[in-house]
């Protein structure tokens, strides 16, 4: 008979104010995971996708719009910019690297993504099978992509109009697979790659679209047509560009410049007022429940000073008293914790499971170092809960409760 | 052999002081300790179990005098040497009869005995309950649960407070019964502590607080 037994046993014996002590527990728990976890993934992916890019050119429009359809691919483009201009820019002095990319077609949702071998040292891509594209109509995949649309090397697809559906098939060409990429752990496990000509060939005049068929409206405004490109990736020779290059492509050209850290930053301020909320409330959820603990063990300890003083009688020293109700605020706790980090994972597997854009997907399936502190603090809680209640076991004097009754 | 020699004690905010008389008691010997309520019956029983420090006075248990021992060693000495039956029964209500039992083992640090276990329910006659909760038990089986209680570590001194005051005059006798025949059976010197005039005939030595 173990202190721990004792206490698990006195637990059980009842089971709806134990069960009630774990759910709060669990509940505050479950939520810090989820925030813990989704707020990291999603930082994570936002600071891998655009790691080594500095700015990102394209049409006048929405800033924050640039940077997620350029560098996360989840929203729209903010339609598309002339290649000369693009490649002037691209000789700038200022710029070490300039990647072009040419979007606007999509595989059953997977975009297709229109660019050049500075793509390649760009994400540091590598492939698991294949090759690189080089021709028009070679695609290199994503792992993911290869993995749920059950593609191959050597495998044809045709593309389709848009970004998100497959109502509009450009039958005249198909793709083929050359290569696999190598997983990357960011956005091109999602990506389907191929060279920008490929996507231009795509709407040439001679494609497969009937004379007078309108397309949506929003479609026809991102349609890529020849010598246009959706937007450039542009790495600084210096750090002195930040200060000078941006101003120089927002005034002088009919193009605008978006900094991926400033519209990252100011996303975040947006999403972090929701978080914070969210944080406090699971954190005053935890605090109820430290209290709920802790009156549940000083009420039973009143109903148990009969109980503990026999204990003592039968050759339980103090310290074992004070083990046997540290342990149960403990376990109560600790089980909390671990039901509340495990819901908190399924929540999120399962907010991912239904998530649409496959760019930013959340993954219940990943520990990170910092939930052991979401333990620690459980730990902590359990030991605030129970140490007033288990003083008071330690001190109490027993011929005193048994002459009492 | 156990004595007490000018034992006395006083609490904290009581005028008065009780004093017992020296007490003798032989190995085997069975004893009643008689008082009416507020005579300091129950004073003299905790001093004698250890578990309350008297102000002055000597007591001794097998040639150890208890209270020159470490608050610890106490606790494991009591566990080892002494088995108290209460007024009432007092068992841990999330545990079955067997783990009680076993939790009475386990704090005197001995090895869990199953068979002494069986032994002595059986010898009370309430091996059958032994996997049930104490709330599906009787008063009764109960009284006879704590019994086995303070036997299973076969104690060198049994000390019994009020154990048939709640009871009728047949369960009154029964336990009485019991008690004595434990005590026999498992070689313990009995101290049984009452104001209980049924009880005084079953023995021959009588400590008398009045």
């Amino acid at each position: 008979m173990s202190p721990l037994k004792i206490s698990w046993k006195s637990l059980i014996s009842k089971p709806l104010s134990s069960g009630l002590n774990i759910m709060l527990i669990a509940f505050g728990t479950g939520i810090l995971t989820i925030l813990l976890l989704a707020s990291t993934q999603i930082e994570d992916k936002l600071n891998n996708n655009s790691k080594d890019i500095d700015l990102v050119v394209g049409a006048k429009g929405s800033p924050l719009q640039l940077i997620l359809s350029s560098i996360y691919y989840i929203d729209f483009p903010t339609g598309n910019i002339p290649l000369k201009e693009a490649n002037e820019l691209s000789h700038n002095p200022f710029v070490k690297r300039a990647t072009p990319l040419a979007l606007g077609d999509n595989y059953n949702g997977v975009r297709i993504v229109g660019t050049d071998s500075n793509y390649i040292s760009l994400y540091g891509l590598k492939v698991q099978s294949g090759k690189f594209w080089s021709a028009d109509l070679e695609a290199t995949i994503g792992t993911t992509v290869a993995k749920e649309q059950k593609l191959k090397v050597g495998d044809t697809f045709f593309g389709a109009h848009g970004l998100t559906n497959n109502s509009d098939v450009h039958k005249a060409h198909a793709y083929k697979v050359v290569g696999i990429l190598a997983p990357q752990g960011n956005v091109t496990d999602n990506l389907i790659l191929t060279n920008v000509a490929s996507v231009w060939k795509m709407h040439e005049p001679e494609d497969e679209h009937k004379p007078g068929e309108a397309h949506e409206e929003h479609h026809e405004s991102t349609e890529i047509s020849n010598r246009e490109i959706t937007s450039l990736l542009i790495q600084y020779r210096s750090p002195m560009s930040v200060a000078m290059f941006p101003r120089m492509v927002n005034q002088m050209t009919s193009l605008q410049s978006a900094s991926p850290a400033m519209e990252s930053t100011r996303l975040f301020s947006l999403i972090g007022v929701g978080v914070d909320t969210l944080q406090w409330f699971a954190v005053l959820i935890m605090l109820i429940a430290a209290i709920s603990v802790f009156v549940n063990l000083y009420n039973s300890l009143k109903e148990r000073n009969y109980d503990l003083a026999i204990m003592r009688t039968l050759g339980a020293s103090r310290t074992k008293l004070f083990m046997i109700v540290i342990l149960e605020g403990l376990v109560l706790t600790i089980v909390g914790t671990l039901i509340g980090v495990g819901l908190g994972h399924l929540a999120l597997q399962l907010i991912g499971h239904y998530q649409e854009s496959s760019q930013a997907k959340l993954t219940g399936l990943i520990f990170i170092p910092a939930e052991t502190y979401l333990l620690l603090a459980g730990l902590g809680i359990g030991i605030f809960a129970s140490i007033i209640p288990a003083l008071q076991a330690y001190r109490s004097n027993i011929s005193k409760i048994l002459a009492k009754n | 052999m156990i004595s007490i020699q000018s034992v006395a004690h006083s609490y904290q905010n009581a005028t008065q002081q009780l004093s017992f008389k020296d007490w003798q008691i032989n190995d085997g010997e069975q004893w009643l300790l008689l008082g009416e309520s507020g005579s300091g019956k129950t004073t003299l029983l905790h001093i004698l179990t250890g578990i309350l420090k008297p102000k002055q006075g000597e007591v001794k248990i097998s040639d150890t005098s208890i209270y020159q021992l470490s608050s610890k060693k106490l606790d494991q000495f009591r566990s080892r040497n002494i088995g108290i039956i209460f007024q009432r029964p007092h068992l841990i209500k999330s545990l079955t009869i067997a783990e009680n039992l076993l939790l009475a083992q386990s704090f005197a640090q001995l090895p869990e005995n199953h068979e002494r276990i069986d032994e002595v329910l059986k010898s009370l006659d309430i091996i059958h309950k032994k996997n049930a909760y104490p709330k599906e038990l009787s008063q009764g089986q109960l009284q006879r649960v704590s019994i086995a209680r303070a036997v299973i570590n076969k104690p060198a001194l049994l000390i019994a407070d009020e154990p048939t005051s709640s009871l009728d005059d047949k369960n009154a006798a029964a336990v009485l019964q019991l008690l004595m025949q434990q005590s026999g059976l498992n070689q313990a010197t009995l101290v049984v502590a009452t104001h209980d005039k049924r009880v005084k005939d079953a023995f021959t030595h009588t400590y008398d607080l009045a």
